[in-house]
């Protein structure tokens, strides 16, 4: 699936929400194997910054370059809320083209496998969200885009959400994430938002 | 990928699949089924108004599912899964409006024969009538995708597409029931081009819509 070498370069990336500069002149370059952790406060332009770089928004200033495909997990999971769990999951592994086994082994991978018959919306925030990762998962891609992957899971689905990436990553995957808290996975850079964010004289100029 | 969206779309929709997606067909039952009490049971006013009467049920139906059209998707942030796997929102749109009109259009044409029952429509009128509807729903569906695109993002939007469907319909209307009145199939001729050069604009203006949405 993934024909070249995946990598993801942001250039120069300034961002605003409304009137407000969230951050500017942010530049990165993530190469096959790397995983970047974003730290920031709440509202600092995480998820601007992931958006963006997901290519679902136009950067205020700047270009983001992607090579690979992507896959995205933000608080929406984009899961059907009526369907039972297994057929809202089916659906994206027949748009992403994986089997039925592939998808069981990701939800078996997640804990999930006495969850399929479950309406959405009757599950926990921990447990959307682990079926939120079990569709990245299944999808194969090349570039994780993760935005606070973390928030809502018990200790144990941490440590798991750290195992994936550090796979995702040895296999040549690309990950960027977005969290407060610490992931166990070597090798991988960070930096924080905030370091980009404007001056205060600049942002009234 | 495009066919995997229509299945999905129109079990959403779909009458008696998706939740609640029958209420359009049985309101428009329910406003044909009103007529009769509101005027009394004159069967020459009855056939003379009621294709009319029709119309505007068929138009009042077609404001009901708009609620759930779009918002809910870009809520749910499903058409940006799809973004990521290199769709384009013009073609997310455009299945959309297909599974709109699917699960609203055909079963407006099967209610119609009841609804004209109760109204004593019969005849030419009634194939006239039938004929307007099938020209004129995809119009319908049309407009109503765009406006639901639209007010996506706002907090008022359902009320407000409500308000906006109407004017916008007019010209629909107008030809559709005028061929009633007049027993002339040219007026349906505007119908259906009307209709036509809605849903070919739809896509496009729905998509751009969405995207613009995701911009705050």
């Amino acid at each position: 699936m993934q024909a070249a070498k995946p990598s993801l370069t942001a250039e120069n990336l300034a961002c605003r929400r409304g009137e407000r500069l969230l951050f500017r002149r942010l530049s990165f370059r993530l190469e096959a194997g790397a995983a970047c952790h974003m730290t920031g406060a709440n509202g600092a332009g995480k998820t601007t910054l992931i958006r963006a770089v997901a290519g679902l928004t136009t950067p205020y200033a700047g270009s983001v370059t992607r090579a690979g495909t992507l896959a995205l997990l933000d608080e929406r999971s984009g899961l059907d809320p009526d369907l039972p769990l297994g057929r809202a999951l089916a659906f994206w592994a027949q748009i992403d083209g994986i089997g039925h086994l592939a998808l069981e082994n990701c939800c078996d991978r997640l804990g999930l496998g006495n969850l399929i018959d479950v309406p959405v919306r009757y599950l926990s925030t921990g447990q959307k969200k682990r079926a939120a990762l079990a569709r990245v998962l299944g999808q194969g891609a090349s570039v994780w885009l993760l935005d606070e992957p973390l928030s809502g899971l018990d200790t144990a689905s941490q440590g798991l959400v750290s195992d994936l990436v550090r796979e995702h990553c040895q296999g040549g995957g690309i990950a960027l994430i977005a969290s407060h808290q610490p992931l166990d996975v070597p090798g991988m850079t960070s930096f924080a938002i905030e370091d980009f964010a404007p001056a205060e004289a600049e942002e009234e100029a | 990928m495009i066919l995997t969206l229509l299945r999905r779309d129109l079990a959403q929709f779909f009458p008696f699949t998706g939740s609640g997606a029958a209420l359009p067909t049985v309101f428009f039952i329910a406003v044909a089924m009103l007529f009769p009490f509101a005027v009394g049971p004159d069967a020459n006013l009855m056939a003379k108004t009621g294709g009319g009467v029709v119309w505007i049920a068929a138009l009042l139906a077609a404001i009901l599912p708009l609620e759930k059209l779009v918002a809910r998707d870009i809520d749910l942030g499903f058409f940006d899964q799809l973004k990521l796997r290199g769709m384009a929102e013009e073609a997310m749109m455009a299945v959309r409006l297909l599974a709109h009109w699917l699960s609203f259009g055909p079963p407006l044409l099967l209610a119609t024969f009841p609804a004209a029952a109760l109204l004593k429509i019969e005849g030419e009128t009634l194939r006239l009538l039938l004929l307007g509807l099938a020209a004129g729903t995809p119009g319908l569906a049309a407009i109503g995708l765009m406006i639901a695109a639209l007010t996506a993002s706002l907090r008022a939007g359902a009320a407000l597409s409500g308000l906006l469907l109407i004017p916008l319909a007019l010209p629909i209307l107008i030809f559709g029931a005028g061929a009633l009145a007049r027993a002339d199939v040219a007026s349906l001729g505007f119908v259906g081009a009307i209709s036509l050069l809605l849903v070919a604009i739809a896509p496009f203006a729905a998509g751009a819509a969405i995207r613009a949405a995701r911009e705050n």
